[in-house]
């Protein structure tokens, strides 16, 4: 399969090191590169072992939330009357992150292998893996790696000879950004519209079609083969305490090298950009990075000498979120980026909750008005009220993710915002309609 | 109303899927194939999905609302979605954007007179390393020049 981008010698690859070998996504090179091996083994382990091998991994949830992810896997019951179901996360659709895309493409027994583990660790029978529709081509991919795994005894009934049975099917979304909340996935994967669920109960108790449930993002599932087979400990020991092991992180924008690179936690911010990415384009100077996908907050040049973990990003204010890096160049208009965001956001709300409604749509309709030079220094004012007052009032995190980048934009870049008022001939004026 | 056989198979497996009563879960994925075979989610094909998974049609139609790849107005053969998201954005999508109208003579989500060609500007597609990126009903176009885009749209036969 093709490589959209050269991996760089600074990566560690543990979990993309089959990228770029002759048929990466079949069974056979699968096999050949050490796959199957964290099944056979965890087979002949209990359960519970299984979950504690992943909690010394200190692995946590590569979707966005960055929760611990075996502390996520002991929640699910034990007992259940009811079926246990597993459900992949592959809805990817934070702006900045392309990493479930090449793990699907690149390696998807890898994948089947993770959630293989998650239905030992958990007890369950049944999954599904929810692919975005813009993903169309990887639907077929990753259904004919499935058909491979039913064929050779990785899936159905009888797994490597032994009682262990599980399905596997792939189930298509169709275009909702929304949709990748755990809780609006599962809406959406139940043939409803995507809007999240109250909770708790959260999905470990009653997810998917009311019934306990597994959920977790394609890049966490596929880490848990290495784990095994490494050992918890040795994977952590990659990372940095509380944050273990390696993770893709996908670099965009401004750069000269961009491209999806595996680091481990912890790898230093500047040295990504400049060594593995090669700098900033045109010769010119960083600007800002939003480090997490485009709701994460942004960091300005000044802040970005970090390494790049969950704790240190948020200690500098912001999310390590999908892993989406993008790098802005002196050149970026922040007022512009601001607006981008927030028309993404206005578009993608479900419209459930209305200080996420009506505030991604007031907070779009100011920032227009700013951006087209009618804005007056007290809407700079409300921007920042409103969105600030949108946080932590939404049923599910998409008001936050609006809010957040918002914020952080007109505190950092304030003159800016003032340089496009003062393009305004009646800024000063009180008696401009407010259209 | 009936599909194609091989779609029919498709959706008689899909159902089977999911748990016993449970298979209004096959409605997204149902919609999705639909309309790659059709065209559009018609008016026809919301009813029989609604008949086949024991829903009403406005269950169906309130599905279809929300789903941005859902259309009941019939795209172009070639449906042109230039993303111009931050990512892309950063890389002149929204210049590439611009050009497509121009030299499409279409806005967003308009339709060519002869119904070959569809232009819609899209949020992130999951490109972001490899912007600007552009699909062509579902093939990715990665790294996307103005004079690529003209050769891409050219080809468009």
């Amino acid at each position: 399969m093709k490589l959209f981008n050269e991996p760089s010698p600074l990566e560690t690859r543990i979990i993309s090191f089959r990228f770029g070998l002759e048929n990466s996504a079949s069974l056979d090179t699968y096999l050949a590169h050490d796959g199957y091996k964290a099944l056979r083994k965890a087979l002949e382990m209990t359960p519970d072992d299984v979950i504690n091998e992943v909690k010394a991994s200190n692995l946590r949830g590569r979707g966005g939330a960055g929760f611990p992810t075996g502390l996520k896997w002991s929640f699910v019951p034990r007992a259940s009357e009811k079926p246990k179901y597993i459900v992949v996360n592959a809805d990817e659709s934070e702006p900045g992150t392309c990493k479930d895309r090449l793990l699907i493409q690149n390696d998807p027994h890898q994948l089947i292998e993770g959630v293989l583990l998650g239905a030992i660790a958990v007890g369950a029978k049944k999954g599904w893996i929810y692919i975005r529709g813009e993903y169309n081509y990887l639907i077929a991919i990753m259904d004919k790696a499935i058909e491979e795994a039913y064929k050779n005894g990785f899936l159905g009934k009888n797994i490597c000879g032994t009682e262990f049975e599980f399905d596997l099917y792939t189930h298509t979304g169709a275009g909702a950004y929304e949709c990748g909340e755990e809780s609006a996935l599962l809406e959406s994967l139940e043939g409803k519209r995507g809007v999240p669920r109250i909770r708790p109960p959260f999905p470990a108790i009653s997810g998917a079609f009311q019934a306990p449930t597994l959920l977790n993002n394609v890049e966490t599932f596929a880490s848990v083969p290495a784990i095994l087979r490494m050992g918890g400990a040795a994977y952590a020991d990659l990372g940095v305490p509380k944050s273990g092991g390696t993770r893709m992180v996908c670099m965009s924008g401004h750069v000269n090298k961009p491209g999806v690179y595996e680091v481990p936690l912890g790898f230093p911010m500047m040295k990504f950009v400049n060594e593995i990415g090669g700098g900033i384009w045109k010769g010119r100077q960083l600007k800002a990075i939003i480090p997490g996908g485009s709701s994460s907050p942004l960091l300005t040049a000044e802040e970005c000498d970090i390494p790049m973990d969950y704790d240190s990003i948020a200690k500098a204010g912001s999310m390590l979120g999908s892993g989406g890096l993008m790098v802005m160049d002196e050149t970026t208009d922040m007022v512009k980026l601001a607006l981008r965001i927030m028309r993404f956001y206005q578009h993608e709300s479900c419209g459930w909750c209305i200080p996420c409604r009506e505030g991604t749509t007031w907070l779009k309709k100011m920032l227009q008005r700013v951006t087209d030079g009618h804005g007056q220094t007290r809407d700079i004012d409300l921007i920042g009220d409103l969105a600030q007052n949108m946080l932590g009032r939404t049923f599910c995190p998409l008001g936050d993710a609006a809010a957040m980048p918002t914020i952080a934009i007109v505190k950092k870049y304030r003159n800016e915002f003032e340089a496009y008022v003062a393009k305004n001939p009646f800024a000063a004026s009180e008696l401009v309609s407010i259209s | 109303m009936t599909f194609s056989p091989e779609l029919e198979a498709k959706f008689a497996d899909l159902v089977t899927h999911y748990p016993e009563g449970r298979q209004r879960a096959a409605l997204i994925p149902m919609l999705m194939f639909g309309q790659d075979e059709i065209g559009s989610v018609t008016q026809e094909m919301m009813d029989e999905f609604g008949k086949r998974l024991g829903l009403s049609t406005m269950q169906v139609d309130e599905v279809v609302g929300y789903y941005s790849m859902l259309h009941k107005k019939p795209m172009g053969k070639f449906h042109v979605q230039v993303c111009t998201n931050v990512a892309c954005m950063l890389r002149g999508g929204a210049e590439l954007y611009d050009h497509a109208c121009h030299k499409l003579g279409l806005g967003h989500k308009q339709v060519s007179a002869d119904g070959r060609i569809s232009l819609e500007e899209v949020e992130c597609m999951g490109a972001c390393s490899w912007a600007p990126a552009i699909q062509v009903n579902y093939d990715f176009h990665h790294e996307v020049s103005t004079d690529q885009l003209d050769t891409i749209l050219e080809g468009l036969q």
